[in-house]
C-alpha cells in the first residue's frame, strides 16, 4: 500500500461525549466517562463501572428525528448518530453519487431489547415489532436507511475486534475497486448480557480500570459508536477532498490458544502486528504511538505487552489505553480508539492512559500518563477480541 | 490480473443428512414448519467433553468445515471466514434465560463464552491450531455472502491461496416460536412443501455448509467463483439492471447464462421477486434448493454447493428444477438469493 487509504470523515458517540469534538476536550482534559448504570436496572448495579452515555433511548430518538412508532434498538441509535456525523463531516451529500458501502459491527445487536421483552413478546404483540430487531445485522440496515444508502451493507462480528475489521474490509473494498466509499466502524450498546456474560468470567473491576497497571483489577464495560468514511484516491483528487489521515495498514490473526483467554506469549497480537506492518511498509521505529487494546484485565495487558515486546523489544513506543476514559466498548471499541489514533495524528496528542500507578512486575513498560504534545507520523492501534481475535490498524498523517 | 478462484472442497450439515454424492438426488422435499438438521457423528473429530459441552452450530460447523477442507485436501488454510445470521443462538438463550430467571444471580460463563458469533470459526481455528486470517460476518440473508465476498477478493488479489468458508445456523426454541408468532415461519400442523405454499411463511430449519477455496485447479474442483455481490436494498423494477450491471462487469451476456440458481422458499409475497428474476433468463432452467434444507439466514451457502454440483456433474437432479426447461451443456451458473425483499446477493460461475 503506497500512501494507503484516504479517510476523510470521522463520527463517534460515548460515555465522554457525543461527537468527536466532546470526545477530543475530554480526552485533552483527560476527563473519564465511568459511573454507576443508570439507564437500566441491573443487580450488578452498585458493584460495577462503566461507560455509560448518559443519554435515553427517547432522548437518542429526538436527536434522529425519528418517528414514533420506529424500533431502533439503542445498538441502531447509538450507530445512527455517529454515522451520521461521520457522513457531515466528510462533506457527503448525495449517497447515491458514487458506490457507497456500509461495513459495521457489532457483538450485542438488539440484545438491550431481547433482554427486556424476551418473555413478554409471546404475550403482548405491541412489542412484536422489536422481534426482528434482535439479530446483528439490524442494527446496520437501520443504520443504512437512515443514511438514505443503497448498496453493499455488511456487518461483522469479531467480538471485541468487529469494529478494526470492518475498517478492514471498507479499506479492502475500496482498494480492489468494489466500491469508492465505505463507512466503517460499529456500534454496541451496554446490556444486561454481556454485563453478566464479563461478570461470569470475573474480569470486571469494581472500581476505574487500570490498563497496564500492576494491581488491575479487570475491565470497565462501556457503550459507544464510531464511523470512519473511507474514500478511493481517484474520489478525494477528483473532488478535492481534505484527507484526515491514511489508514497505512492492517494486519488479522488468530492467537489460537483458547476461547477467551490470550496467549501468554501474544502470539496473535505479534502476528497481527506483524502483518500490519508488513502492508504500510513500516518498521516499528516509525510508530510514534501505540493506542493499545489495554483493557486492564490481569490476562489481555501481560500477554498485549509481550507481543509489543517481541516487536518493538526495549523501543516500545509512547502508548496509552484510552479504555480507562470509554470503558471497554466491545464491538465499537476498536472504531472509537481508530477516531483517536486520527485525532493524535491531527492535534499531535499522546493521549493519557488513565489511573495507571504502579508498572506490572513482568516487564518495565510505562504507559504515557499525561496528555502529551508530541510529534506523531504513525499510529499503531491493536483490538483483540474472544475467539483469538487480533487485529493490528496503522494510521498515518495526512 | 485477478487469479482464477476454484471450489475444491464442500461439507454440508443438512435436514437431508451430511454432504455426499448423492445428497441432492436422494434428498426430499421438507414439509414441516420446523426441520432440524440431521447429525452425524462427531466422535472422531471432537473429545467427548466437547462433544457434551458444544452447541448444535458449532459442532455442525466444525464438521462440515473438516469435510469441506479434507475433500480440497487444506491442511491450513490461509483464512477462516465464516458467516452466520443468528449466531450461536442455543448458548446466546441459554445464558439470557438463565440471567432472567434467576435475576442476574447463579450464573456459569459456558454459555456466555460461546454465545459470541463468531465461536464456530474461533473453534475451527482452535482445532486446526491456524493462526491465519479470521472474520465472521453476521448480516442477516447476506451472512455467508457477504464471508464468500471476503475470501473471494483475497485469493484473486493474491492475499491467500487456499481459504475455508462456510456459514451456519442453529435452532433453538424460544427465537423460532417468536419467528412463528410473527409469522415468519408457518405455523405448527400445518404440511406445505415450498411448492405448495399457500399459507403465510416458510419453513424454517437449520444447517451449515463450508467450501474449501483455492486458486489450484485440482481434479476435485467442482467449478469456478467470478464473482459476488450484495445490496441492502433494490425494489422489484430493479432487479433488471442490478443484474445487468454485475454481469457487465464481469463481461458475461445475459444469453449465457445456461442456468439459475434461486432462493425461492415458499414466501407467498416475496417469490415474485424471484419470479421476476427467472423472467430475465427464459431460456435458462430455474434451480431451487431450500425445499430440502429449508430457510435459515444462511441456506443461501448451501445453494452455492448446489451450482457447483451441477457444474461438476453438468446435469440437474430433477427434485432441484423449479422448472421444466432444459439446457444441454452448464458453463456459467448464476446465483440469486433475497429474503423479505431485503439482502440481495448475486454469485457468477463458471465450470472448469
Amino acid at each position: 500500500m503506497a500512501s494507503g487509504v484516504a479517510i476523510t470523515g470521522i463520527g463517534m458517540i460515548s460515555s465522554i461525549g457525543k461527537n468527536v469534538e466532546e470526545n477530543l476536550q475530554s480526552l485533552l482534559a483527560e476527563r473519564h466517562g465511568i459511573s454507576r448504570v443508570e439507564n437500566f436496572h441491573t443487580r450488578q448495579k452498585e458493584t460495577i463501572m462503566v461507560g455509560e452515555i448518559k443519554l435515553s433511548n427517547a432522548a437518542l430518538i429526538r436527536q434522529l428525528s425519528l418517528p414514533e412508532d420506529n424500533n431502533f434498538t439503542r445498538t441502531a441509535l447509538l450507530g445512527a448518530c455517529a454515522a451520521k456525523e461521520a457522513l457531515a463531516s466528510a462533506n457527503i451529500q448525495d449517497m447515491q453519487a458514487y458506490r457507497t458501502g456500509l461495513i459495521s459491527s457489532t457483538s450485542v445487536g438488539g440484545m438491550d431489547f431481547t433482554e427486556r421483552h424476551f418473555y413478554a413478546y409471546l404475550e403482548d404483540s405491541t412489542l412484536h415489532k422489536y422481534i426482528t430487531s434482535h439479530d446483528a445485522g439490524d442494527s446496520s440496515h437501520k443504520i443504512a436507511a437512515y443514511l438514505g444508502l443503497q448498496g453493499l451493507v455488511t456487518t461483522i462480528s469479531t467480538a471485541c475486534s468487529s469494529a478494526a475489521n470492518a475498517i478492514m474490509l471498507g479499506a479492502r473494498m475500496i482498494r480492489s475497486g468494489k466500491l469508492d466509499r465505505a463507512i466503517v466502524g460499529g456500534t454496541d450498546a451496554l446490556s444486561k448480557f454481556t454485563i453478566n456474560g464479563f461478570n461470569t468470567l470475573m474480569i470486571l473491576s469494581d472500581t476505574y480500570c487500570q490498563p497496564f497497571d500492576q494491581n488491575r483489577k479487570g475491565l470497565n464495560l462501556g457503550e459507544a459508536a464510531a464511523y470512519l468514511v473511507l474514500e478511493s484516491d481517484e474520489l478525494v483528487k477528483k473532488d478535492n477532498k481534505k484527507v484526515l489521515a491514511y489508514l497505512s495498514g492492517y494486519g488479522n490473526a488468530n492467537d489460537a490458544f483458547h476461547q477467551t483467554a490470550s496467549s501468554e506469549d501474544g502470539e496473535g497480537a505479534f502476528l497481527a502486528m506483524q502483518k500490519a506492518f508488513r502492508m504500510a511498509g513500516l518498521a516499528p521505529q516509525d510508530i510514534d504511538y501505540i493506542n493499545v487494546h489495554g483493557t486492564a484485565t490481569p490476562n489481555n495487558d501481560l500477554s498485549e505487552g509481550r507481543a509489543m515486546m517481541r516487536l518493538f523489544g526495549n523501543q516500545v513506543p509512547e502508548f496509552s489505553s484510552t479504555k480507562a476514559f470509554t470503558g471497554h466498548t466491545l464491538a465499537a471499541a476498536a472504531a472509537i480508539e481508530a477516531v483517536y489514533s486520527i485525532l493524535a495524528l491531527q492535534y499531535q496528542t499522546v493521549f493519557a492512559n488513565l489511573h495507571f500507578a504502579t508498572p506490572m512486575e513482568e516487564f518495565q513498560l510505562q504507559p504515557q500518563t499525561k496528555t502529551k504534545r508530541q510529534a506523531i507520523q504513525h499510529v499503531l492501534s491493536n483490538s483483540f477480541g474472544f475467539g483469538g481475535n487480533c487485529s493490528t490498524l496503522i494510521f498515518s498523517k495526512a | 490480473m485477478k487469479r482464477n478462484v476454484y471450489i475444491n472442497g464442500i461439507g454440508a450439515v443438512t435436514a437431508q443428512g451430511v454432504w455426499h454424492e448423492q445428497l441432492l438426488a436422494q434428498a426430499e422435499a421438507l414439509n414441516q414448519p420446523i426441520s432440524v438438521a440431521q447429525q452425524p457423528s462427531y466422535k472422531e473429530l471432537i473429545a467427548p467433553a466437547m462433544i457434551r459441552r458444544m452447541s448444535t452450530g458449532i459442532k455442525m460447523g466444525i464438521y462440515a468445515a473438516q469435510q469441506a477442507l479434507d475433500e480440497a485436501d487444506i491442511a491450513l488454510p490461509d483464512a477462516i471466514i465464516t458467516g452466520t445470521g443468528l449466531g450461536c443462538l442455543e448458548d446466546s438463550e441459554k445464558f439470557l434465560k438463565n440471567i432472567l430467571d434467576n435475576d442476574e444471580q447463579f450464573l456459569t460463563p459456558t454459555s456466555f463464552i460461546q454465545s459470541t458469533h463468531n465461536t464456530v470459526a474461533a473453534q475451527i481455528a482452535l482445532r486446526l491450531r491456524c493462526k491465519s486470517y479470521n472474520f465472521t460476518y453476521v448480516h442477516q440473508s447476506v451472512s455467508f455472502e457477504s464471508a464468500l465476498l471476503d475470501g473471494l477478493l483475497q485469493l484473486q488479489h493474491n492475499e491467500a491461496q487456499t481459504v475455508l468458508v462456510g456459514a451456519c445456523d442453529e435452532i433453538s426454541d424460544h427465537t423460532y416460536l417468536l419467528l412463528q408468532t410473527i409469522g415468519y415461519i408457518k405455523a405448527n400442523g400445518i404440511r406445505e412443501t415450498v411448492k405448495e405454499s399457500l399459507s403465510p411463511g416458510v419453513n424454517y430449519a437449520e444447517g451449515t455448509t463450508f467450501f474449501g477455496l483455492s486458486t489450484l485447479h485440482t481434479p476435485q474442483s467442482y467449478a469456478m467463483i467470478t464473482d459476488v455481490t450484495i445490496q441492502n436494498d433494490l425494489d422489484k423494477d430493479s432487479i433488471a439492471p442490478f443484474v445487468e450491471r454485475f454481469l457487465q462487469e464481469n463481461g458475461v451476456e445475459r444469453n449465457t447464462i445456461d442456468a439459475v440458481v434461486v432462493g425461492i422458499n415458499g414466501d407467498t409475497v416475496f417469490d415474485s421477486y424471484y419470479q421476476q428474476f427467472t423472467d430475465l433468463f427464459p431460456q435458462a432452467p430455474a434451480i431451487y434448493y431450500k425445499h430440502i434444507v429449508g430457510q435459515y439466514d444462511t441456506s443461501s451457502a448451501f445453494g452455492l454447493a448446489v451450482a457447483a454440483q451441477i457444474l461438476k456433474d453438468q446435469k440437474t437432479p430433477a427434485n432441484l428444477l423449479w422448472n421444466t426447461k432444459q439446457t444441454s451443456a452448464y458453463r456459467h451458473v448464476l446465483l440469486y438469493n433475497q429474503f423479505k425483499g431485503r439482502d440481495h446477493s448475486l454469485i457468477l460461475m463458471k465450470s472448469c
